[in-house]
């Protein structure tokens, strides 16, 4: 780990306490009004601020959680920086497509 | 009369085992007592290193009974639970023979660290005048009492995964020198920090500072140092 690293998961970590903390009134929200799906996708279809929302969500994560992924390789695994650096960057990508899938799939299709 | 005491002491290099001796329990007997009595009475060419005898010169870290501590100043009584000690060489650190280490790549951290003071004068400017009191000042007291014992780095999980971590010893002598106000080579020791295996390499195990004999903390010296390298880097004064 060095200091570009640091500050990109500390700043990512910043951006995801707010958001986490939302994300989790949200659920709550949705439970206690026992929400279907269906009308929680009627108000998520189409929405710019859920789409901006999770975006900037699934972006800090999948930054924030490759760097941690690196790190514990280049610790815990025989991989030196190089190798390690590729497989976070795949992993980070991995849940960048994933986490992009589910809001296209929530506020989109 | 006090029962004796059963102690295991490491014997060979990086590999060897562990041999037990019986030694006379004693009032107010420290583990360096216990060690330097098996090497007079029973083998002479049992390998330990001290000097001081008093906490002074660092010399004399081991491991007992799973911890390193500083033997000279660590009472059997404190340790020895149930009449059993066990003493190796410090973790982390190349064993030469016994319970003496090659303290070589520990120090040359140090130096990575750029752990040497850089005058800003002369002999012939008039001395500067610090404030004692100053947030500066206090801060640089953070390895003033440092002993170079070795017992932080021997105890740290990171430097443990990590060979080329600089350690917490090294990172608190940065610290302190960052906060000198007389000292001109803060950028380029920021910059040396604050590479891979740098500061940033610390996860905050504590177990530095909980292990220092000095009662130093070295977590809350590299916490100081990412801080101070972050914004360095947000400034354009340092590079990753």
């Amino acid at each position: 780990m060095n200091v570009h690293l640091y500050v990109w998961q500390r700043a990512t970590a910043a951006l995801m306490a707010p958001l986490v903390l939302i994300h989790i009134a949200v659920i709550f929200y949705a439970t206690r009004q026992g929400m279907s799906a269906a009308d929680i996708l009627s108000r998520t279809h189409g929405s710019i601020v859920w789409a901006s929302f999770y975006g900037l969500f699934v972006a800090a994560v999948s930054i924030h959680a490759a760097i941690g992924v690196r790190n514990i390789l280049t610790e815990w695994s025989p991989l030196e920086d190089r190798g390690a650096g590729y497989l976070a960057v795949i992993f980070g990508l991995l849940l960048a497509v994933l986490g992009a899938r589910a809001i296209f799939a929530v506020v989109l299709s | 009369m006090l029962a004796d005491l059963s102690v295991s002491l490491w014997r060979g290099a990086k590999e060897g085992r562990y041999e037990t001796y019986s030694v006379p329990r004693r009032e107010s007997q420290t583990v360096l007592d216990v060690v330097t009595f098996v090497q007079r009475n029973i083998d002479p060419t049992l390998s330990y290193r001290f000097a001081c005898r008093v906490g002074v010169c660092g010399s004399c870290a081991m491991r007992v009974n799973g911890k390193p501590r500083w033997t000279c100043r660590t009472h059997v009584s404190k340790v020895a639970a149930g009449g059993r000690l066990e003493i190796g060489p410090l973790d982390n650190l190349p064993v030469i023979k016994d319970l003496a280490t090659d303290m070589s790549r520990f120090l040359e951290k140090w130096q990575d660290a750029k752990g040497v003071f850089a005058p800003t004068k002369t002999r012939h400017d008039p001395i500067e005048q610090i404030r004692p009191d100053s947030p500066a000042r206090r801060a640089a007291d953070a390895a003033i009492e440092c002993i170079n014992c070795g017992v932080c780095y021997a105890a740290c999980d990171t430097v443990r995964w990590n060979e080329d971590y600089l350690g917490p010893a090294a990172l608190t002598r940065a610290w302190t020198l960052v906060n000198d106000e007389r000292d001109g080579a803060n950028t380029a020791r920021l910059q040396a920090v604050a590479a891979a295996g740098g500061c940033h390499s610390c996860h905050s195990h504590q177990s530095c500072q909980e292990l220092c004999p000095q009662t130093l903390n070295p977590t809350a010296s590299i916490a100081g140092l990412k801080r101070r390298t972050a914004a360095a880097y947000l400034r354009g004064e340092i590079k990753a």
